[in-house]
This record gives structure tokens, C-alpha cells and sequence, in this order.
């Protein structure tokens, strides 16, 4: 085989039947030669296009987004370079930290009601015990289609302060009406239920996938050890799905510290700037405001902070595992 | 596999479920009845969303609030129809979601065979980049982005949601991680029968991973369908709107038409939920672990 071959390909095997019973010497002709060239560019013919959009929508962002991030461009006209003007700008603006803040605080809610709602349902459609599980299955999935718009708008329909289900629920019970809108603690909270309510299905379908890869001869080990279905749980399958727990959760995380759209359908991105999560406040100050360089500092400072995240999750696995 | 295949234990877990001292009434009801409650917790902001649809506007707010509507109507409907262009949202998106489905399947299973069938060190190389993008969360590059989609000319047009939306990294793994199962030898007699790659790729490969082209289909429909930031970004001409941008627009006008917004919200649900019916068994079965992006 010519040394430029690539690996598993066989280069030397050709359309030509004589090929397959020539010599050494002859497998290195001309013909089979271009035909080897020809097996290493097809890759190209097949990933070209997304090189292309890859450097394009990726790379290319990536790296002028970087630039920017020292410039105070506004979008238009020339950037001029700044130097760590936005950084420094960025860490003395109070509104940053509290955005941030706010968004730590939502996924800190949002992520372990997630957990446990999907893997309580994972568990629940794989039980043998329970019944009406193709029902229940269809139930789980439709939040998970509806838009993150739509359900604003569902949430913010059944939360609404003067007329919605639950305020009526409560004030017929003799309770008094609670400002589910206007108090950005209260709205935050109605966010965070929102957004579990519509993410469950997908982390369930990966428990779903996980739990059916648990032998069932584990449990009847275990049930034959006299363990309750509590110790079961808790010894056997928590430990068997750790891997599935552990993207659940950093992808959980991360999804939580990216939250836009529902926050903008529930509220209108209101009351006023006191609710904003981080990528409210790069949006408003990009796109709305124009300080492009600023909000492209913001950007890097939060994906400096989800790159952190991610990586101590998986620091924290590894330990975990070893 | 069957399309209840979840509900459905296994042999196995049958057994298993025999064996086990506690397959008592008692732990079937209360399965049942937690399984149930949960579902119900899903399914009634739902139903109580699109039941309120066919309340009359006077009647959205008139205490004692009920389930069912005393007297149906459409009217909520009708004036979602006409008074907001909602033909033109729901074409556009039709427009923008088929256009990028299309396009992100044959592109990712493209990326994907030959990230699982060729060897090149500049594949690997790419196959590198792809992972570090799950890294970089879009968010992040909005504003240059935005600045690229302009400088080609695509602000303001729908090509503009459309171009950037093609690559996606979830959709390369899930075809790498199924291409690696199917035998180098079939690629080896295919070549060996004188079928070119992109034959070979097209005629034999392509056929075996149906279910993966499926599947992706519907994942990457649903992420257009509800795409919201990115629409927004890039659209400024309101006979442009996608559904979802044109949906917020009627959450953020001064006063609420809430019998115009639930009209609206409803429709744009019905052809998600219709097609997650349809092809639900294949997003069932999907090894969605393979990639996770999106």
C-alpha cells in the first residue's frame, strides 16, 4: 500500500478485477494512485459545506466577537480599539451583577426541579407496576413542544395577577392575591416552574434510555436480599444512571444560565431592568442600546463563566467515578 | 420497534416483576396514581389554555372561572387570522423550518459518514472544532453574528434565519455515532462494484439510516419552529415575522387581546403536536445521548 493511503481505506482495490490479484508493484500504478487521491478529497465533497458555514457562523463570530469585546463599536462606522475599557466598565456595573446574580438564583431552582421531576417520570414509565403509560407519555411530551413563547404566554395566562387560575384559586379560598407579575422575586420563580415544565420530556427520555440499560438482574439480587424499594433505588439505580444524571445536570445548567425567551414572553423582559438574567442584559445592551463591544464583552465574560461550570462538573464526576 | 415499546416491559422485567416480593395491587395503584398525577400536572395547563381558546372575550374573565367554555366560539380564532397577518407568520415559518430541516439532515448525515468513514487528519481536526462549538453557547456570539448575516446580505430576509441554522453539532454526532456501526466492509464492496462515494453514499448509505434522518428531521424542525431570539435578531420587516416573534408581539403590545394571543398560541402548537403524534415511536427510540446540543 502507497504510504499516502489513508488508514482503513483500501486504495489498491479497484473497479479493474485485475486489481485484486496484481502485484505489489502494480497496485502502485497511475490509475490506482489518482483513485487514492480521489478516496482522500471525497471527505471534502461530503463536510464542505459545513466548513464553510462552520468558519462562517462559528469561527469567524468567535473571533470578531473576541476583537470587539476591545473596541467600542456601536455596529456601525470604524471600532475604535479600547483596550479593557469594557471589561473594567462591566465589573463596576452593579446591573451586571445582579443580572448574573439573578441568574445563578434561577438555575439553582430550576435545575434540581428538572431532576427530579424527569427522572421521577423516567422511573414511573418504566415501572411494570403502573398503568396507562402511552397516555401519560403523550401527556409528559407536549410542554416540551410548545415554545418557549407559548409557554410564557400559558404560564403568564394562569399566573396572571387580576385574573388568573391560581390567584382566583387562591382568593376563593379566602387567601389575597399574589403579584406573581410585578414582584421580579415571585415572577423569577414562575419562570423557573415554566421553563421545568416545558425541559422535562427531553432529560426524561434520556433517563428513559438509561434505566432500560439497568439489568434487571441487579433488582432481583437485591429484592431476594430482602432490600425495601426505597435501598433499591438508592443502591442500584441512582448509581446505574449516574452517567445520564451528570449530563442532565450540566446541560440543565447551562441551559438555565442561557434563558431568554420564556423570561421575555412571561413578563414582557419587565418589571422594568429588575428582572433581567444575563442574556436579557447582552441583548438589551447590544441590540437595543448599540454598545456592541460592550455586550460582546458580556458575552465572553459569560461563556468564560459556563466554560467553569462546565468544567468543574465534569472535575467533580471524574472524582466521583474514580 | 413497537410503538408502545416503553410501556411495554420487556420479558425480562417481566419476570423480574414476578420475582420481586412487592408486585402487590398496592404498588400498582399507587404507580398508577402517581404516574397519573404527574401526567395531569403536564397536561392540564394545556387543557385549560386551549379550552379557554373557545371562551368568548367577555367570558375569559367573568368569575366563576370554568373548565369548559358555557358558550363555544372561534372568534378568538378568526381575529388572530386576519387581524395579524397570521397567515403570512405561519407560512414564513413553514418556510424557514422545511427550508432548514431539509438542509440540516442532508448536510449533518453528509458530515456525519464522513466524520465515521473517513480517516483524514483534517477530519479529525474538524470533528475537534464541532465538539468545542457544543462549548460555545450561540448566546455568546449574537452580536457577531448578527454583524456576518448582515455583511452577506442576509438581514431582513429569511435566508438570513436559515443559513446560520444549518450546522448543528447534535446533528453531525448523531450520524457519526450510527455511520461507525454500519461495517467498512459494505463502503469496500460498494467501491469494489465501481459506485463512486457520493453514489455509494447516496444509493447504500444514505437508505440504512433512515431512522436517524427521521429523527433529526423532527428535532430540527421543533428548534425552528420555536426558534425565537435569533428570528428576532435577524427579521425587522413585520411581513417576515415568524410565528413566535409575532406571538410576542402581541404579548408585548400595551393591552393584551388575550382571546387574539390564546387563538394564536393554539394554533402555532397544532403542527408540532401533530407531527410528535405522527413520528412519535421514532422520538421515542431516538439515541438522542449521541449528540446534545440545541
Amino acid at each position: 500500500m502507497p504510504p499516502s493511503a489513508p488508514g482503513p481505506v483500501p486504495a489498491a482495490v479497484g473497479d479493474d478485477p485485475a486489481a485484486l490479484v496484481a502485484t505489489p508493484a502494480a497496485r502502485s500504478s497511475r490509475s490506482t494512485r489518482r483513485r487514492a487521491a480521489r478516496y482522500r478529497l471525497a471527505p471534502l465533497l461530503f463536510v464542505g459545506v459545513n466548513v464553510v458555514l462552520f468558519a462562517l457562523f462559528f469561527v469567524w463570530p468567535a473571533i470578531t466577537g473576541l476583537w470587539y469585546s476591545f473596541t467600542s463599536y456601536t455596529g456601525v462606522g470604524s471600532a475604535p480599539w479600547v483596550g479593557l475599557a469594557n471589561y473594567q466598565k462591566l465589573f463596576a456595573d452593579s446591573a451586571f451583577y445582579a443580572a448574573f446574580g439573578r441568574t445563578v438564583v434561577f438555575a439553582a431552582m430550576s435545575v434540581p426541579l428538572v431532576y427530579v421531576l424527569s427522572l421521577s417520570m423516567a422511573v414511573l414509565l418504566t415501572t411494570p407496576h403502573a398503568k396507562g403509560k402511552t397516555v401519560a407519555r403523550i401527556l409528559f411530551f407536549v410542554p416540551w413542544l410548545i415554545s418557549p413563547i407559548v409557554a410564557g404566554v400559558i404560564w403568564r395566562w394562569i399566573f396572571g395577577e387580576n385574573f388568573g387560575l391560581v390567584n382566583y384559586l387562591i382568593t376563593s379560598l379566602g387567601g389575597s392575591a399574589v403579584p406573581w407579575q410585578s414582584n421580579a422575586n415571585l415572577s423569577l420563580v414562575v419562570v423557573a416552574f415554566a421553563g421545568a415544565w416545558g425541559g422535562t420530556a427531553f432529560n426524561m427520555l434520556l433517563f428513559v434510555a438509561a434505566l432500560k440499560n439497568v439489568p434487571t438482574s441487579y433488582y432481583e439480587a437485591a429484592s431476594l436480599d430482602g432490600a425495601s424499594p426505597w435501598q433499591r433505588f438508592r443502591y442500584i439505580t441512582l448509581p446505574s444512571i449516574a452517567p445520564t444524571s451528570f449530563i442532565v445536570i450540566l446541560l440543565g445548567s447551562l441551559g438555565a444560565m442561557k434563558e431568554y425567551a420564556l423570561l421575555q414572553s412571561l413578563n414582557g423582559g419587565g418589571p422594568g431592568t429588575e428582572n433581567n438574567l444575563v442574556v436579557q442584559y447582552i441583548f438589551r445592551t447590544g441590540f437595543q442600546q448599540g454598545q456592541i463591544g460592550y455586550a460582546s464583552a458580556a458575552s465572553f465574560v459569560l461563556m468564560a463563566v459556563l466554560m467553569v461550570i462546565a468544567f468543574a462538573q465534569v472535575l467533580v464526576n471524574r472524582r466521583r467515578e474514580a | 420497534m413497537a410503538l408502545s415499546s416503553l410501556s411495554r416491559p420487556t420479558p425480562a422485567a417481566r419476570r423480574a416483576a414476578r420475582t420481586r416480593t412487592d408486585a402487590s395491587p398496592f404498588r400498582v395503584v399507587s404507580a398508577t396514581t402517581l404516574l397519573w398525577l404527574l401526567a395531569l400536572l403536564y397536561g392540564f395547563p394545556v387543557l385549560w389554555f386551549v379550552l379557554s381558546s373557545f371562551k368568548p372575550a367577555g367570558d375569559l374573565f367573568s368569575y366563576p372561572l370554568t373548565l369548559l367554555p358555557k358558550t363555544w366560539t372561534v372568534s378568538g380564532y378568526e381575529q388572530a387570522w386576519t387581524s395579524f397577518n397570521f397567515a403570512g407568520y405561519f407560512t414564513n415559518t413553514l418556510i424557514v423550518a422545511v427550508v432548514t430541516t431539509v438542509l440540516t439532515v442532508t448536510a449533518s448525515a453528509m458530515t456525519g459518514y464522513a466524520l465515521a468513514k473517513y480517516s483524514n487528519w483534517w477530519l479529525k481536526a474538524f470533528f475537534m472544532c464541532i465538539l468545542a462549538t457544543t462549548m460555545l453557547p450561540t448566546e455568546v456570539i449574537l452580536s457577531p453574528s448578527f454583524l456576518v448575516v448582515r455583511d452577506l446580505g442576509l438581514y431582513n430576509h429569511l435566508a438570513g434565519i436559515i443559513v446560520p441554522s444549518i450546522i448543528t453539532a447534535t446533528g453531525c454526532f448523531m450520524f457519526r455515532q450510527f455511520f461507525t456501526t454500519v461495517p467498512d466492509e459494505l463502503l469496500e464492496a460498494a467501491r469494489i462494484d465501481g459506485s463512486n462515494e457520493l453514489s455509494t453514499f447516496v444509493r447504500v448509505m444514505l437508505p440504512i439510516a433512515r431512522p436517524i434522518m427521521v429523527t433529526l428531521a423532527i428535532f430540527s424542525f421543533q428548534w425552528r419552529w420555536n426558534d425565537y431570539i435569533w428570528p428576532l435578531i435577524v427579521l425587522n420587516d413585520p411581513g417576515k415575522f415568524t410565528l413566535q416573534i409575532g406571538i410576542q408581539s402581541i404579548v408585548g403590545a400595551q393591552n393584551v387581546n388575550w382571546s387574539v394571543l390564546l387563538g394564536a398560541s393554539v394554533i402555532s402548537i397544532v403542527p408540532l403536536v401533530v407531527i410528535y403524534l405522527v413520528f412519535q415511536r421514532y422520538v421515542m427510540n431516538a439515541d438522542i445521548n449521541a449528540g446534545l446540543k440545541d
